[in-house]
């Protein structure tokens, strides 16, 4: 099976090579842009995951019989050093597209300054809706599934739960905001009898758990939606967990699952809540296990969710050209429309409605193993089947292209 | 409601804190050095005592002595810290030794990723970790019941050390007086290191002690320091009291605040910070501290020498030619560094020659941003409104805040603009509906007139005609008052000087070329953002002007040039840019404790 889908892949990009020979033979650069030094948790994996993907298509004789090649850049987690960068890299390194991101604000910094500078942005991890919607723009296209698609999975199974009453925590800044606003919305949408009855805001990296676990409780909700990650989770969870916030009653929580968030929760994660997120190995298809298996012997780790992440993005990319036929950023802006691409999670495309990538993620539920936190009951679910209506998209992207 | 359960979580809010910032007001107290890496220690306390607690037993008894032994291995590292680092550095200016110690922060941040990885590391939680007491009707965790009596045991016994022991006697005294304590035959130099190590220590227990509840993480450093700043300077420098009084009321302020108002939580400490500096100009129980200065009196503003004339021309004509001999890559840099040069420039008049040193220069920068970009979103502004806009929106910030800085002096001074700058980031941050929160205002982008070179001619003549209008000020009646007023308030105040008037005007005209430089800046990146405004960026500033050397007038312009091209440089070499900075930044220290143009000035004149 392995080698099925390597020759696959290998034939998609060899057949438009042979048409290519007038293209220019110096390799192709991506220029990459990340927060490598600000959230090492999701980029150290990300750039394995990326170096990866590279090594195995210029193994196979690269794009349109070019080599790939990323140069890689640090932004500090600061929007306007990745503008900068951007800048430098377009200018100085002849770039011929851009690619990266993780924060909301500096994926938007990157896609207004591609419409600005005209060439192509790919932004990988970035989570905000706006960037294919509010602020879409013909050259910049995204990979991961968005606030609205991951809180509308988490949605169809919060639905079915009896609680009435709802509590959520956030992060406060776009990421938490837009997460919690569509959960609500989808969630109500969805039954009428619902209410929320408190929020809770903390700062990114800066939350007060006990505090935050004991204004929750005074609310005495029968349901949590949970959106903090990273070191936030921990203490929460940690000071939920002692309090007795989380039980009988149900959570759900966005990104929980993934290997990044989950790992550090360790033997105190909490059983039975539904997230989204990345089961690992557990997944057991022919393109995660070959995945999970060339990882393992080049990093000697397992991947997780930024690993995937890294490995899409340039297969994305990979399959973009070849169907652009050539590197100009019109013809890419252009090409990128349906281009279809394989991932660890299966096959996945750039919907021309859009620019957003139809890869979707897993929801399940959180179960302790060997004193490890793990993902059970999950199943995947296709980013395409969790889109709003194409007139809804069509409203909520005003500026068509 | 029930306030028991606030009110205890408060107090074991109040213990954190207490930790953390009992050493920095120690050090700070004893030897005057305001250490930066306090929230490094911090962070190297938590990763220590993982690594050390995931290697015992995982009873009480072993938890306690791993702590213990964390704590002590901080302290070493403190006394490595002080005699390989700052040892050096007591007699350089005082803020000097922030900027060294601003260098072992980017260190640290390197060299703990690469020893210990980038995952959040977790101790597991025994059961008897895990264990709550039930009060008034709810639980509440055993351990952070704990750390209340750690709060009260530690506070007890650091009061017995400086008051009970001869060491805690000496250590008083030479917070007094150091020349005193000095001429009395005390080693000064054993003294300074043991109370670095204590405070590097406790530093290195609040770590450990956070772990439980927490994890240790990459990114907990600089919020830590910025915590302690806080508690240390609204308790009053130097004073363990205030620093236990503080995290009382910080502690409690945000246990509330969660409840009551739990969006603005960024906004209360500050607001509180800002509030207590503005009654309370010294801190809660603090005592007035001698002015801490930028730099030593400098004589008279010599004319400018001819062959830094000649320079200063052959550069200025470098740079208007420079769209036609370099790409746009290299344009965009030298953009960077004018605007960077502008923004040193007004942050060295502050701090130099009117001896106001800034802790929150940004608030200026992002003012003047933001006036450009909610002027170019809502009012469909042209652009030289805009940048019209920018100088006097930050100019008219500068002269209402203003009246409550120039009262202030030195540290206090310094930490007052830090929560002004604070309010401002928390607002751009938090306000969504009118700033666009983190997401910013994007698409400010200069008119297509302009084209790729007008835009950078505009800087060049904006940024280096406002750096040269500052100079020229210097030189001016208006010059020498400030600076005899910087350097004698009484006797500028006998001679007829008004000396807060002045300092005022000083302030707004800072403020207004800090914020011109904002609104150029938000047309060169296209968009404006709270890091605008945050904490980084006045860092960078103070960074910038210490490494010129703030007691030359050319110093903002070369640190300004300097540290742009260095960053920009190492971002694209290393991937490790922050350990090679930090050493640079230290080496630089160390080497030019005057700066590069104070040393180029010292071998000029020698």
């Amino acid at each position: 099976m392995n080698l099925k889908r390597r020759s696959l892949l290998a034939s998609a990009l060899a057949a438009p090579a042979l048409r290519a020979r007038a293209q220019p033979s110096g390799p192709i650069r991506i220029g990459e842009i990340n927060s490598y030094t600000t959230i090492p948790a999701f980029t150290v994996p990300y750039r394995n995951g990326w170096q990866l993907a590279l090594g195995q298509i210029n193994g196979q004789g690269g794009v349109l019989g070019r080599k790939l090649e990323v140069i890689s850049r640090d932004d500090a987690g600061r929007p306007e050093d990745a503008l900068r960068l951007a800048g430098e890299l377009l200018d100085q390194e002849k770039a011929d597209l851009l690619a990266g991101g993780y924060l909301s604000n500096v994926g938007l910094a990157l896609s207004d300054f591609a419409l600005q500078r005209k060439c192509l942005y790919v932004a990988g991890e970035p989570l905000t809706d706006a960037l294919v919607w509010e602020q879409g723009n013909r050259y910049c296209y995204r990979l991961r599934p968005s606030t609205y698609m991951q809180a509308a999975m988490l949605v169809e199974e919060a639905a079915k739960l009896p609680a009435k009453r709802w509590v959520s925590v956030a992060p406060n800044y776009e990421y938490g905001q837009s997460a919690v606003k569509w959960f609500r919305a989808l969630l109500e949408k969805r039954r009428p009898d619902v209410q929320f009855v408190a929020e809770q805001w903390p700062a990114l990296g800066h939350i007060d758990a006990g505090a935050t676990v004991e204004a929750l409780a005074l609310a005495k909700p029968e349901a949590i939606y949970n959106v903090t990650f990273g070191a936030d989770l921990t203490s929460f969870v940690r000071q939920g967990n002692t309090r007795g916030l989380f039980e009988g009653r149900s959570v759900v929580s966005l990104l929980t699952g993934e290997p990044e968030y989950l790992e550090p929760l360790g033997a105190e994660t909490p059983e039975g809540w539904i997230v989204t997120g990345y089961p690992g190995k557990a997944v057991q298809t022919p393109a995660n296990r070959e995945f999970e298996e060339a990882y393992q012997a080049k990093f000697n780790e397992a991947p997780r969710m930024g690993s995937v992440v890294g490995y899409a993005l340039i297969a994305s990319i990979a399959a973009g050209i070849v169907k652009s036929g050539g590197t100009g950023s019109e013809q890419m802006a252009d090409g990128f429309r349906a281009a279809a691409f394989d991932t660890p999670f299966g096959r996945a495309m750039y919907r021309p409605l859009d620019h957003q990538s139809t890869l979707g993620t897993f929801v399940g539920r959180t179960a302790l193993q060997d004193g490890k936190g793990v993902m059970v009951d999950w199943r995947y679910v296709d980013g395409a089947s969790v889109m709003p209506g194409d007139d809804e998209v069509r409203r909520l992207r005003p500026h068509e292209g | 409601m029930d306030f028991v359960v606030q009110l205890l979580d408060g107090l074991a809010g109040a213990s954190t804190l207490f930790l953390l910032s009992a050493g920095l007001t120690v050090i700070f107290g004893v030897t005057g050095v305001v250490n930066f890496a306090h929230g490094s220690l911090f962070m190297l306390g938590a990763y220590v005592g993982w690594s050390v607690l995931t290697r015992l037993p995982s009873g009480p008894i072993p938890f306690t002595l791993g702590v213990l032994a964390t704590a002590a291995a901080l302290g070493g590292i403190g006394v490595l810290l002080e005699v390989l680092l700052l040892r050096r550095l007591y007699r350089a200016p005082s803020l000097f030794q922030l900027l060294a110690t601003f260098g072992v922060v980017l260190m640290v941040q390197d060299a703990a990723l690469s020893l210990w990885g980038p995952a959040d590391l977790t101790l597991p939680r025994p059961p008897w970790l895990r264990a709550a007491v039930v009060v008034a009707g709810s639980r509440f965790p055993r351990y952070d019941l704990a750390l209340i009596g750690v709060f009260l045991l530690v506070a007890g016994a650091l009061w017995l050390l400086f008051n009970r022991t001869r060491w805690g006697t000496l250590v008083r005294a030479a917070a007094e007086n150091r020349e005193m304590v000095a001429a009395l035959g005390v080693d000064q130099r054993a003294l300074f290191t043991s109370v670095f190590a204590l405070g590097a220590a406790l530093a290195g227990l609040g770590g450990a002690l956070a772990l439980p509840d927490g994890s240790a993480n990459l990114q907990m450093d600089l919020p830590a320091v910025v915590d302690a700043f806080v508690v240390v300077v609204i308790g009053g420098l130097g004073s363990l009291p205030g620093a236990a009084l503080a995290s009382l009321l910080i502690g409690e302020l945000q246990s509330f605040g969660v409840v009551l108002l739990p969006r603005a939580t960024l906004v209360l400490v500050f607001a509180l910070m800002a509030v207590v500096l503005v009654l309370r100009p010294n801190g809660l129980l603090g005592r007035p501290a001698g002015a801490v200065r930028a730099g030593t009196a400098e004589g008279t503003v010599r004319a400018t020498p001819r062959p830094l004339v000649l320079a200063g021309a052959v550069a200025l004509l470098v740079a208007i030619a420079a769209p036609l001999l370099v790409g746009p890559a290299l344009l965009a840099i030298a953009t960077e560094m004018l605007l960077a040069m502008l923004f040193a420039a007004s942050l060295h008049f502050m701090m130099g020659p009117a001896g106001m040193p800034s802790f929150g220069h940004a608030a200026w920068f992002g003012i003047g941003a933001y006036a450009a970009g909610l002027a170019s979103r809502d009012l469909a502004a042209p652009m030289s409104v805009g940048l019209l806009l920018a100088p006097l929106a930050a100019g008219t910030a500068a002269a209402l805040f203003g009246w409550f800085v120039v009262r202030l002096s030195g540290v206090y001074l310094a930490m007052l603009t830090l929560a002004f700058a604070q309010i401002v980031w928390s607002i751009a941050f938090q306000w969504v509906g009118l700033t666009g929160g983190d997401n910013g205002i994007l698409g400010v982008w200069p008119p297509a007139w302009a084209g790729p070179f007008g835009f950078y001619w505009l800087t060049l003549a904006l940024c280096t005609g406002g750096t040269l209008l500052l100079r020229h000020a210097l030189g001016t009646p208006f010059g020498y008052a400030l600076r005899a007023a910087r350097d004698s308030p009484l006797r500028a105040e006998a001679t007829g000087v008004a000396v807060q008037r002045l300092r005022l005007v000083a302030l707004v005209i800072a403020g207004a070329a800090a914020g011109l430089s904002g609104g150029l800046s938000a047309y060169a990146k296209g968009s404006v953002f709270p890091t605008f405004a945050g904490l980084p960026r006045s860092v960078d500033a103070l960074l910038m002007v210490l490494l010129g050397g703030v007691g030359t007038l050319s110093g903002p312009i070369v640190g300004a040039l300097a540290y742009t091209g260095l960053s920009d440089l190492l971002l694209a070499v290393t991937q490790q840019w922050r350990l090679v900075l930090g050493g640079l930044i230290i080496a630089l220290v160390l080497a030019f404790p005057r700066g590069i143009a104070g040393a180029v000035q010292t071998a000029w004149q020698r």
